[in-house]
């Protein structure tokens, strides 16, 4: 009885019962996509809500993965091969001016996979003690306010620099506490040095210094290009030692992958009977660094793009029953026309189906164009990936679905002749 | 009342009746027989209330009797299931009603070719049946224009051809010409005697005297009780 008999069924002698009815399916689309089309503001009003929920799911997700790319791109070998470490002077910092020991290079060197090391400061400077290419008072030269860092040997090495010209002081000043400089291009740009074959000197204050090199660039500490350099000892002849607050640093240059192993032992090899005294601040690891961004703002954001699922959700239901009151009389026309309960349920659920994943669409698109738009303007890499793509669309198709059940069960609960009346 | 027809029976009511359960028990249409050959062209009268519309839904097997047959091209609608019923209707019956029922956003042949859906009529020459469809009741040239565009009599014709396309065994109009005016109303009862005429078998509810005189035959309901007089005229 279920399949139909293909024929005229126009004898009314011949008795062989009834056929059911029967909704194909391009007869099921074709009506669902009349119902929608038929009305397009409402339609587009109604999957908004669908529109805003995927377009977040996916912006939510191609800004993730754009973010994570970036961390990756930007988390190359140099980053990886730092470590720094801060003298904080244990608990009472004011008693111990500078915890690192004299030979702290010669110690941190020694561990196996360090390159360079070396102990850097800022000089506290008096208000006088401008920096000049000539002694104060000599050819009106003006004196500039540079910062003067006291460094090892091994920071100047550890920075990597590239030399325009001359070279960097090495153990030899250092032990002798030279009274020597190595300044950064642009620094001597300002002060007038352009070549070291007069061996040209710079004063601090009236304190003169050999400029023995000049850094055209440094691949770490990119301040020391702005400042002028000189040996640890030398400063803390003339000058003294860190003053507090500005204490010591150490920067250390290690191989490819044993910046967390020197990271975790570097303060007992600086002082083994204190190495409280030292706070280690080691390279970011690329795998928390990502797992803390995907996993904060994340969150959040996939929340916010539920809730604007539920409500697209709640929309469409909302509008799907308003248009079930509506329609009453057309839902009595079908099953007059010979429509059974569940082709008016499968019709409503398909309407409110296509909306849900017309919005779905369109919220990928607009999802997609938000991530774009976004890389363009950092200057990124967009990256979405593409089961995101496919599967956004899918979730609104799904939002719709769910959306359409209870007000396409109430249709199918309309009586014929109740709804004929009308 | 049941004659001896030489023609097959269209609608045969044996003993059909409708009690809406209580409390108190209403009796809507009480037991009543009537049978409709093939071709006749019956018409129902009665104030509103008496009973007419359980009629239509009954005899529009919309509604199931709560006693007695109906036999619908002889095959019995009581043991039916409600998916059976609900295809016989499909297939069987064509409504015309008084508020025409049309899908406001579709055009006439559109309309027209929703009779067509339910019913496992192929896709293929859908749209040529429901042209001619239109075309039997003279609005060939108004099948592209939507109902919006279309006169109350124009409405009508539509909605008559989307009843007929499905090639039904009995047209069961309620009040046909309860929206129009006395022009429009005359002509559209001009259509139901040409399809009389063409052999189709016609069940017309009406209040309107002047359309139950169409009928060849005529039914009164009256506080559900069906009777029917032999006409002099």
């Amino acid at each position: 009885m279920r399949t139909s008999l293909i024929g005229r069924r126009r004898d009314a002698g011949r008795n062989s019962g009834a056929d059911r009815s029967r909704l194909a399916l391009r007869d099921l689309l074709s009506e669902s996509a009349a119902g929608v089309l038929q009305r397009p503001a409402r339609s587009a009003l109604t999957a908004l809500g669908t529109v805003l929920g995927v377009g977040t799911f996916v912006a939510v997700l191609g800004l993730t993965a754009t973010t994570s790319s970036q961390i990756d791109s930007r988390f190359n070998a140099l980053t990886a091969t730092e470590v720094t470490v801060e003298d904080t002077g244990g608990a009472q910092p004011e008693f111990l001016a500078n915890a690192f020991p004299a030979d702290a290079d010669r110690r941190v060197e020694r561990l196996h996979g360090v390159r360079r090391a070396g102990v850097y400061w800022p000089v506290r400077l008096g208000p006088e003690d401008l920096v000049r290419s000539a002694p104060p008072g000599v050819g009106g030269a003006q004196g500039e306010r540079t910062a003067v860092v006291a460094a090892s040997p091994g920071v100047l090495d550890a920075a990597d620099p590239v030399l325009s010209q001359g070279r960097t002081f090495d153990a030899y000043h250092d032990r002798r506490a030279e009274s020597v400089a190595v300044i950064g291009a642009g620094l001597a740009d300002r002060l007038g040095v352009t070549t070291l074959e007069t061996a040209p000197a710079v004063f601090v204050g009236d304190r003169a210094f050999t400029v023995i090199g000049i850094v055209a660039d440094v691949e770490r500490r990119a301040d020391l290009l702005q400042s002028v350099v000189v040996p640890r000892t030398t400063a803390e002849r003339i000058w003294g030692g860190p003053r507090s607050g500005e204490r010591a640093k150490m920067l250390i240059a290690t191989e490819l992958g044993a910046a967390r192993q020197i990271a975790s032992g570097v303060a007992l090899a600086l002082d083994p009977a204190h190495p409280e005294y030292f706070k280690v601040v080691p390279p970011p690891d690329p795998r928390s660094l990502r797992a803390t961004v995907t996993s904060d703002l994340d969150q959040l954001f996939m929340l916010l793009a539920a809730i604007c699922l539920v409500i697209g959700a709640v929309g469409i239901a909302n509008t799907t029953l308003v248009a079930v009151l509506e329609r009453t009389g057309e839902i009595g026309l079908r099953r007059a026309l010979g429509a059974r309960g569940r082709h008016i349920t499968v019709q409503f659920l398909a309407e409110s189906g296509a909306l849900g994943a017309l919005g779905g669409l369109v919220g990928t698109s607009l999802g997609t164009v938000t991530v774009v738009a976004m890389a363009v303007v950092r200057d990124w890499t967009p990256v979405i990936h593409p089961v995101t793509v496919l599967a956004a669309p899918v979730v609104g198709l799904v939002t719709g679905v769910v959306a359409g059940l209870y007000p396409a069960w109430r249709a199918s609960r309309i009586q014929p002749a109740e709804a004929l009346r009308r | 009342m049941t004659g001896t027809p030489t023609p097959p029976l269209v609608m045969d009511f044996r003993g059909v009746g409708l009690t809406y359960p209580g409390p108190p028990p209403v009796a809507a249409l009480k037991p009543c027989r009537l049978a409709v050959a093939r071709g006749e062209y019956l018409t129902v009268v009665g104030p509103s209330g008496s009973g007419k519309s359980t009629f239509l839904n009954i005899a529009g097997l919309l509604d199931a009797p709560t006693e007695g047959q109906y036999f619908l091209d002889g095959i019995d609608t009581a043991t039916l299931s409600d998916a059976d019923r609900t295809g016989l209707r499909g297939r069987r019956i064509g409504f015309v009603f008084q508020s025409f029922h049309l899908l406001p956003h579709r055009s006439a042949v559109e309309n027209v070719m929703l009779a067509m859906v339910y019913n496992s009529t192929t896709r293929r020459g859908r749209t040529e049946r429901a042209r001619e469809a239109l075309e039997r009741v003279g609005l060939a040239h108004r099948a592209d224009a939507l109902p919006t565009r279309l006169s109350g009599g124009e409405r009508q014709r539509v909605a008559i051809a989307r009843a007929l396309v499905a090639r039904p065994s009995l047209l069961l109009c309620d009040e046909p010409t309860g929206n129009l005016d006395t022009a429009t109303a005359g002509s559209i009862l001009e259509l139901l005697d040409e399809l009389h005429a063409d052999g189709m078998t016609l069940v017309v509810i009406t209040h309107d005297p002047e359309v139950a005189v169409r009928g060849r035959r005529t039914v009164t309901i009256r506080d559900g009780v069906l009777s029917e007089q032999v006409r002099s005229a």
